[in-house]
């Protein structure tokens, strides 16, 4: 199980560098879906199936689509590849880098300090998730629905409105 | 040991049989559809024409494999293996006779979702990567088709979960033994179906490659074998979606104990192949707009109100 996890864990983390540094947004995209599926296998392997199940049908399936579709339409070209290479130089990255790397020191410092009880595990099944989801965490799960049903609404209200369009021909006749 | 054998057989087993199955549905599909629309179909390769798949076979694997020069060529090579892969995986989870199952997972229905909705990516990436407006088109209506019907494809399930008490798939087929699910499910059994038409994008719903206005739609640039993987992974598709209402609603393996548990699956699974295939002599294409609309507004509904009811049946009679 521990080198399933280790290299579970490399595969996430070097499809998350790649997404870092492609200049091509749909490759970045697809490195991305690996790195999520990653993710999905060592929730697995941590005892937690349906959260694993849930990360493959939720973010790869759903939302990643959504985000490829969207870029689909942009019709990225060349000048989207030079503005990428542009970001990509150190000047631009070497400060939040620093930021980064002073939190992961403190992660491993941490982690090293705090012994972690790493055995004592057991597997959580969908009964497990929906008792906390609506008992210990009942009040996120209700903002979560006030927050989608905003969505919702503001979806509604953007789209209701049919824009009357007429074809150019129509058009002319009503001048006259 | 053995026991590791039997598996490892039964993985074998269950991969080149459901491939030999859809690869066989060419022929299926081609003579049915002849006999509804009364012409001869295939005839002529062997007797009936049963050799036609190979001679089909044979064709497709020596023809020139063109990749054109415009399009993204790492992505235009992966689009169609993921459908192949995600529609073999899916198969994993179907219990085909008792323990006959290559996975028995304890979140198989999930499993089964997450796959089918991964499986929506051959068809955006082909349509991106092919770099051609029809592709495109195709790409993006294939992308919108599936997410909405995923949606209800998932809600569809629930009410079965519900009354199994369980995401695993033979839990959910033993828990059918003394009613097969699409009495009590009837509503889910009909939003699932036609979602699975909608995730097959068979041809009621084919509008991704719609020929008359997409010339193919996605796979318009593709040749070659490349191309039978978007043909075969279709074929797989329907055997999966056959298989899951066997399952789900018609109660799998189950039946009279003059036949064994196996063959009784797989008339089941046949007879809904046959459906598809009848619905396809049939039934004419809808507008897009109206298949979108038809899904948000009126299978939303009733997949939410049949899990509602559904639910509050169980605990009214707990």
């Amino acid at each position: 199980m521990q080198i399933i996890f280790y290299i579970a864990a490399l595969v996430a983390i070097v499809s998350t560098a790649m997404v870092i540094t492609r200049k091509n947004a749909v490759h970045a995209l697809l490195y991305l879906i690996v790195s999520l599926l990653a993710v999905s296998v060592i929730f697995f392997i941590m005892g937690a199936p349906f959260v694993a199940a849930l990360e493959v049908i939720v973010y790869a399936g759903a939302i990643m689509i959504l985000i490829i579709f969207a870029i689909m339409m942009l019709n990225l070209g060349q000048a989207s590849e030079k503005r990428e290479k542009e970001w990509l130089k150190p000047r631009t990255w070497i400060g939040p880098g620093i930021l980064a790397a002073i939190l992961l020191a403190e992660l491993i410092y941490t982690l090293n300090s705090f012994s972690p009880s790493a055995h004592e595990q057991a597997i959580i099944d969908a009964k497990d998730v929906g008792m906390s989801l609506f008992s210990t965490y009942a009040l996120g799960v209700e903002l979560a629905a006030m927050m989608l049903m905003a969505g919702i609404v503001g979806a509604y209200h953007i789209g209701h409105e049919k824009q009357k369009e007429y074809h150019r021909y129509l058009q002319k006749e009503e001048k006259l | 040991m053995s026991e590791t054998w039997i598996h490892i057989l039964i993985i074998v087993c269950v991969l080149l049989g459901m491939v030999t199955i859809a690869a066989g549905l060419i022929y299926v599909e081609r003579r049915m559809l002849a006999v509804w629309q009364e012409r001869y179909g295939p005839n002529r390769v062997g007797p009936f024409g049963i050799f036609q798949v190979m001679a089909d076979m044979v064709k497709i694997f020596f023809k020139e494999d063109w990749i054109p020069g415009f399009v993204d060529r790492k992505v235009f090579i992966v689009a169609p293996t993921i459908i192949m892969i995600t529609t073999l995986l899916s198969f994993a989870i179907v219990p085909f006779a008792p323990g006959i199952v290559v996975a028995n997972l304890n979140v198989g229905i999930l499993f089964f979702l997450a796959m089918s909705s991964l499986g929506a990516y051959t068809i955006v990436l082909a349509g991106w990567a092919s770099n051609n407006k029809y592709s495109l088109i195709g790409g993006l209506r294939g992308a919108a088709q599936m997410i909405s019907y995923e949606v209800f494809m998932g809600l569809s399930l629930m009410g079965v979960v519900i009354l199994a008490g369980s995401f695993n798939m033979t839990d959910i087929v033993m828990a059918q033994k003394g009613m097969w699910n699409v009495v009590p499910q009837f509503i889910g059994f009909v939003i699932f179906f036609i979602a699975g038409l909608a995730e097959t994008h068979r041809l009621p719903f084919d509008i991704p490659e719609a020929e008359s206005e997409l010339i193919a739609g996605f796979h318009s640039e593709y040749s070659g074998m490349k191309f039978g993987m978007f043909f075969v992974g279709e074929y797989l598709g329907i055997t999966l979606v056959s298989a899951m209402t066997t399952v789900l609603f018609f109660g799998g393996w189950l039946g009279p104990s003059f036949l064994p548990p196996i063959v009784w699956f797989l008339i089941k699974m046949f007879a809904f192949i046959l459906v598809f295939v009848l619905l396809r002599a049939s039934l004419p294409r809808p507008r897009y707009d109206q298949l979108m609309s038809w899904g948000w507004k009126i299978l939303l509904p009733l997949a939410l109100l049949n899990l509602l009811v559904t639910g509050a049946i169980v605990l009214y009679n707990q």
